[in-house]
């Protein structure tokens, strides 16, 4: 399956040519556990600081500010917290745009460098590379480790298995509690969790969390990402041959084949690869990069570290594997980054979406007036013969005070009296509350039949905590 | 039918055979389904025992059934009850401080204003919309307003909210008089004119001929007896002079005059259908339509 030359008979694209190759490929769907080897290395230091980013998981949620948790989900009380700022269930259309936004990151950098998301940052990644290191720290390198599954039980076997899965259930439990704590106050948390005081929902939820981790990052692994992540397949349609992505220079390695003593690589019959299969035994996958780009690869360039090293003991230069578009292994002239237009449409789309979001942060406001006029009746005369309009006023206060409001109004019929405006409506915080407003007018200044009315409630202690809303007077038929 | 087999396999089939070949099999179906269809159909006669499910044909009732395990008897009632009883004991902790309180006092309080206003819609709708029209709009007949306007701040027996609970509560009937015999048409022609203006004052006839009695000096009328504010513009009726016209030739409730206007409140205690605590809600609902008048508490007469 790795003979290149057996490859070329195949009609690249033919029907017949997809069902040939199928024949002939393999997938590793877990019969063979991925025991990789460990190389360091730029991508291995990359990677490493990319992942530990993920421990903002576990510690970010014990931030405080101002006497509260900074960034508290709290679905209970329907209130997102971040820092200073309240968003309510009301602003929530900020969400999907922010769903938007993270989607076309992913997009636009997976159409520039493939599958980067998975390679470097995801968490079914970053965790199945905490649990492999845990792995290798007690049970030893990977040799050591295909030895130690084949072997049969002994009290050193069962000692060793014992402390890894200890390590993990701990990290387990660890995330799970993490994941449960950006939702509720993190330190009543920890207090109802070892008075074994936790509702039953979040039991649920730890137990969850931890069955989960611990079985997907400790035994599924790689299976995960080829069998159950739909991001990988997703991603996988979004290269095309101007992505840069891992790739085996199938020219400069072809044929391969072992050195012999005496002689040097780069000697006319055999190309640089010399099969030593590094990149294989690196990879957290288990794929071979050099059959091309494939489904079980996610991008994360250890199998570069590990070539590169092969490469400088045999003084050839570096990059036989390497970040490169398929256009630039094919010999095609390689466009430049901006020439990428799928790209750019992305991050229109991106752009918008952080638009959105930014006009949204800052009209959150402290305050949202809604105001309905009243429809029946739509106006009433009064016994002095001016028309009066009933309006109800629902104001929502976002700030985590209670205070009281007064109503003015801009527009609307000359010389017309708001009833009781002056008078203060207490509005309780994060609730929305209602009250009745009158406005009443001399029916000789009434110009219309529907007059625009703006109306403006504020805050009384502090006028730059206000609210406008839009609505119409209504008057009599003219 | 051991006779119908598929040509190609041998197996049996129904022997019923549509566009020359096509035939069912007999096989029996999956193993999974069979045990469901069995399961239904003794779920039927489990069920049939807990449930209530032989009508009665006399009573219009059913057999109450041997009850479900650990809950007794379910009944269609009884699970209304059990509802009923949770809104109620949800509403007790506001409905048992209405019954000490005053309709001025729930009114000053603005959780229980808000509250009452709520429950009031509903009893609004049942009990006085039919004359006063949804949210008080009043309602027109061929001679013109039938109920007057509650949205208005027009009273004919008071604003306050004393006086409407009152007006709920004991009902409200004030009488004029016919006056086609004491009036000529002229007369009646000239006064109609007047009041349509809005200025009765403005011919003599109002004081010579006694309406000032009750409509007062000023045509501003008297609340104590029912007598409508003729120099404001909310009508009670009609403001076309034809329609005042009418009023003032065959009065208000007069049980002399056969074509009379007829504007009767009726006295809801007596008629027993609401309770004090529902005429309450009311009366503070009404106030709340926009036009109730602030408590002078030297001026209330109840």
């Amino acid at each position: 399956m790795n003979d290149p030359l057996q490859k070329k008979e195949i009609e690249p694209g033919s029907l017949t040519g997809i069902y040939h190759e199928h024949a002939e490929w393999h997938v590793n769907s877990g019969e063979k556990t991925v025991h990789a080897k460990r190389m360091p290395g730029f991508f291995r230091t990359f990677k490493t600081f990319t992942e530990s980013l993920w421990l903002f998981f576990f510690v970010g949620a014990y931030l405080r500010w101002n006497g509260k948790q900074a960034i508290l989900l709290d679905i209970n009380n329907r209130q997102f917290h971040f820092f200073n700022l309240t968003i309510l269930p009301q602003d929530i259309w900020m969400l999907s745009l922010l769903l938007l936004l993270l989607a076309m990151v992913l997009f636009a950098v997976t159409s520039v460098a493939s599958r980067v998301f998975c390679g470097y940052f995801c968490f079914q990644t970053a965790w199945t590379d905490l649990f492999t290191w845990i792995e290798e720290k007690v049970e030893g390198p990977p040799s050591k480790r295909h030895k130690l599954d084949a072997a049969p039980w002994s009290a050193e076997k069962i000692r060793l298995k014992t402390v890894k899965h200890t390590l993990w259930l701990l990290v387990s439990v660890l995330t799970g509690i993490s994941f449960t704590i950006w939702f509720e106050d993190a330190f009543q948390y920890w207090r109802d969790l070892l008075s074994f005081n936790l509702s039953l929902l979040e039991w649920v939820v730890l137990i969850f969390f931890i069955l989960t981790t611990y079985y997907f990052a400790g035994f599924m692994r790689e299976q995960v990402c080829m069998w159950l992540c739909p991001y990988a397949r997703i991603q996988g349609v979004m290269c095309d041959s101007q992505t840069i992505l891992p790739a085996y220079d199938e020219k400069r390695g072809e044929p391969r084949g072992k050195l012999r003593k005496g002689e040097t690589a780069g000697d006319a019959k055999l190309g640089d690869c010399i099969d030593c299969f590094q990149c294989v035994q690196v990879c957290p996958t288990g794929v071979d990069i050099r059959q091309g780009q494939q489904l079980g690869c996610i991008t994360c360039g250890l199998c570069l570290d590990a070539c590169d090293q092969v490469m400088d003991k045999i003084a050839r230069p570096r990059g036989l594997i390497r970040y490169a578009s398929l256009d630039e292994l094919g010999g095609k002239p390689v466009k430049k980054l901006y020439q990428h237009p799928r790209t750019w449409v992305y991050v229109a789309i991106l752009f918008l979406a952080f638009c959105g979001i930014l006009y949204g942060l800052t009209h959150l406001g402290a305050l949202t007036l809604r105001v309905a006029p009243e429809r029946q009746p739509l106006f009433v005369r009064m016994s002095d013969g001016s028309i009066q309009n009933k309006y109800t006023f629902r104001v929502l206060n976002k700030t985590d005070k209670d205070f009281s409001v007064t109503v003015s109004a801009e527009g609307g019929v000359k010389d017309q009296i708001i009833v009781d405006g002056t008078v203060k409506q207490p509005v309780t915080h994060g609730k929305a509350s209602t009250f009745t407003i009158f406005v009443r007018a001399k029916e000789e200044n009434i110009k219309k039949e529907v007059t625009r009315i703006e109306f403006r409630v504020e805050n009384t202690e502090d006028p730059s905590i206000s609210a406008e809303y839009h609505t119409v007077f209504n008057g009599p038929k003219r | 039918m051991s006779d119908n087999r598929n040509a190609d396999t041998g197996e049996t089939t129904t022997g019923h055979v549509w566009d020359d070949d096509l035939a069912d099999y007999t096989n029996q179906p999956p193993r999974w389904w069979m045990i469901g269809l069995a399961a239904s159909a003794i779920w039927v006669v489990v069920y049939f025992l807990m449930y209530p499910s032989i009508p009665i044909a006399t009573s219009g009732t059913f057999t109450p059934g041997i009850g479900v395990p650990g809950t007794g008897q379910w009944t269609a009632v009884k699970e209304m009850e059990a509802d009923m009883q949770a809104v109620n004991d949800a509403r007790s902790k506001y409905e048992n401080k209405l019954k000490d309180m005053t309709p001025a006092a729930i009114l000053a309080d603005k959780e229980l204003s808000e509250y009452v206003a709520r429950s009031g819609k509903v009893l609004f709708s049942d009990n006085c919309a039919g004359c006063h029209g949804q949210n008080g709009i009043g309602t027109i007949d061929k001679q013109g307003l039938f109920a007057p306007v509650l949205n208005d701040d027009d009273w004919l027996f008071g604003g306050t909210i004393e006086q409407i609970y009152e007006s709920i509560a004991n009902g409200r009937q004030a009488m004029m008089m016919a006056h086609k015999s004491s009036l000529s048409a002229p007369e009646i022609k000239t006064l109609a004119a007047a009041v349509a203006q809005g200025n009765p004052t403005s011919t003599p006839l109002f004081t010579e001929k006694g309406c000032v009695g009750c409509h007062g000096a000023d045509g501003k009328g008297m609340q104590a007896m029912g007598a409508a504010n003729l120099a404001d513009k909310v009508w009670r009726f009609s403001g076309k002079p034809e329609d005042i016209e009418y009023t003032i030739t065959h009065g208000v409730n007069d049980a002399g005059d056969k074509e009379t206007r007829v504007a009767i409140m009726p006295n809801f205690t007596a008629a027993g259908k609401l309770s004090a605590v529902e005429m309450k809600k009311l009366a503070v609902y009404v106030f709340k339509f926009g036009g109730g008048k602030a408590s002078d508490p030297a001026a209330t007469t109840n």
